[in-house]
């Protein structure tokens, strides 16, 4: 049979692709520019949520890895040094003046110093940070489990996520990061609040002077630069109401894949 | 196909004559076309997705002490231009246009791979992520359908697996290939050897690899079972294979397409369609010489 002859001619062919393509591309880009069309998408991540809770423990262990796999530096993203005076005061006197303010939905709101953090029991791990863009970077991290912070201020009944006040601007109007997670990530073992990188003391770039590491989460659920921890019941009223900086850009709350 | 093999096999009332056939079952036309909308959709979703960070690595993390082993990004030469390269193992290409360097919009944009072929045109990663997980989904289950019906129905065993007349013909298949050939009357009924295969290894090997390495992404899957995706390399390696088998569904995609043009385009996309195929009549026999 001679194929040929059941084309339509070349111009024709090629202005019909073109066409095709064109109304494709143009027509993806309007339906992710309306209100209703990403909502429905959307439901490709809750299933995601939904599947991989059932598939995993609420415990189950993020990989630990050995000093060799470290990367020979860990790649500082988002805010390198925070452009704000109160952050570069704290900065200049060592974080001595630094205090982690602990409150919300809790029985006793409290206040710890670097030093009192320090002194509390720590867990060292070397894990795998994921970024949304990506790239992985492996780095061994020491802080306290959150864990530990949250059963001294007790969280009352109503508490359900953790939100992470920073102190790093994120716009012109001066908008600071925050991120939630909830209290299943927020009791994990391997949910620390980070003081120290790869045996040295947590650089400005990595988020002096302190960091959250949510290990089965990707990078930025693990907010950096943090000075307030609220335990909230919901996160509507916070931000743009998403739960965090960047989920207010339109990224996901579940941060799992 | 299976329930209306006997109507391929062609009577005495039917030879030489060219008749139609029902080849391909409803859920086999329906899953066919939502693959084709959600592979074109993953694969330009997850274009857009490399964009965020044009670079593969191979190992457990992106920063190790060996260099990527694909790269594109933009470079400002001796002369002051600027362009777009591209870096695969230790050769770099000028790739202005296409990869690392593009027009979008009329000006000229440092990206990975440019607007027209990633989902959404212009840099949106968050956007391109709903996309991409969305048709992830919907593949999935299209692609379990598909398997179920195609066990149940015996699709599989009766027209996908290879014969052992098949394995025989091989060489003269893969001739017959390269000739442009293809079988005409009751042989064009069935599915050659090659398409069987091409077709397995996509259904068992490809598509499946794609999957698993897309989980390997999920820092919450890796939790699974701590340590499995070293055994594929390490995250990071999983994200090139991930990239790789991508393209190597583009060339499968493309090598089907050239086949189904040359091979009667109207009869094959109404065969996909409403399920008739058409076998054109076979030459009368040949006067004894």
């Amino acid at each position: 049979m001679s194929a040929d002859s059941e084309l339509p001619p070349r111009r024709l062919r090629r202005n019909l692709l073109t066409a095709v393509g064109g109304l494709l591309l143009g027509g993806c880009d309007a339906l992710s520019r309306t209100e209703w069309f990403p909502g429905i998408l959307k439901a490709g991540e809750t299933l995601s949520r939904r599947v991989q809770h059932a598939v995993t423990a609420r415990k189950s262990m993020a990989e630990e890895f050995t000093e060799r796999d470290l990367s020979p530096t860990f790649r500082s993203n988002g805010t390198g040094n925070p452009n704000d005076a109160a952050y570069q005061a704290l900065a200049q006197a060592g974080f001595s003046g630094w205090q982690l303010q602990v409150d919300g939905l809790v029985d006793q709101p409290m206040g710890f110093s670097l030093e009192q953090l320090r002194a509390m029991r720590s867990r060292v791990q070397i894990t795998r940070h994921d970024c949304v863009e990506g790239w992985s970077a492996i780095g061994k991290w020491k802080g306290v489990p959150l864990a530990d912070v949250l059963t001294l201020v007790r969280p009352s009944a109503a508490a359900r996520f953790v939100v992470f006040h920073c102190a790093d601007p994120m716009d012109s109007n001066g908008t600071k990061y925050y991120e939630s997670i909830d209290m299943e990530d927020a009791f994990h073992p391997q949910t620390i609040l980070a003081y120290e990188l790869n045996d040295a003391t947590l650089p400005i770039a990595n988020g002096a002077p302190l960091r959250v590491r949510v290990e089965r989460q990707l990078g930025y659920k693990m907010a950096k630069y943090i000075m307030r921890l609220q335990l909230v019941e919901s996160f509507g009223a916070l931000g743009r109401g998403r739960g965090g900086y960047w989920e207010d850009q339109g990224y996901e709350w579940y941060a799992g894949i | 196909m299976t329930d209306a093999e006997s109507e391929a096999i062609p009577t005495p009332q039917t030879a030489g004559r060219g008749y139609l056939y029902h080849r391909h079952a409803l859920v086999v036309r329906v899953t066919h076309w939502i693959n084709v909308l959600a592979l074109t959709m993953l694969l330009m979703s997850g274009l857009q997705i490399f964009n965020a960070h044009p670079s593969l690595s191979w190992g457990k993390s992106s920063y190790t002490n060996r260099a990527p082993v694909f790269e594109t990004g933009a470079a400002i030469t001796a002369d002051g231009r600027t362009i777009g390269t591209t870096r695969i193992f230790d050769h770099t290409f000028d790739t202005t246009g296409v990869l690392g360097l593009s027009t979008d919009g009329g000006r000229q944009v440092a990206k990975g791979f440019p607007s027209w072929i990633t989902i959404p045109s212009f840099q949106w990663l968050a956007m391109a992520r709903h996309w991409h997980f969305f048709f992830a989904w919907l593949l999935v289950i299209n692609g379990c359908v598909y398997l179920a019906f195609s066990f149940l129905s015996r699709h599989l065993a009766g027209d996908l697996l290879p014969t052992r007349l098949d394995w025989r013909s091989i060489g003269r298949s893969i001739l017959d290939h390269i000739r442009f050939r293809h079988p005409t009357g009751a042989a064009a009924a069935r599915y050659n050897v090659l398409q069987k295969l091409a077709y397995l290894a996509v259904i068992f090997i490809l598509l499946p690899v794609m999957i698993l390495t897309g989980w390997a992404m999920s820092p919450r899957l890796d939790t699974a079972l701590p340590g499995w995706v070293d055994f594929i390399g390490g995250r990071q390696s999983a994200r090139t294979l991930h990239f790789v088998v991508a393209w190597s569904l583009v060339l499968f995609v493309l090598i089907h397409v050239f086949e189904v043009l040359i091979s009667g385009v109207w009869n094959n996309l109404r065969s996909m369609i409403t399920g008739r195929y058409r076998i054109a009549p076979e030459p009368g026999p040949r006067e004894p010489m």
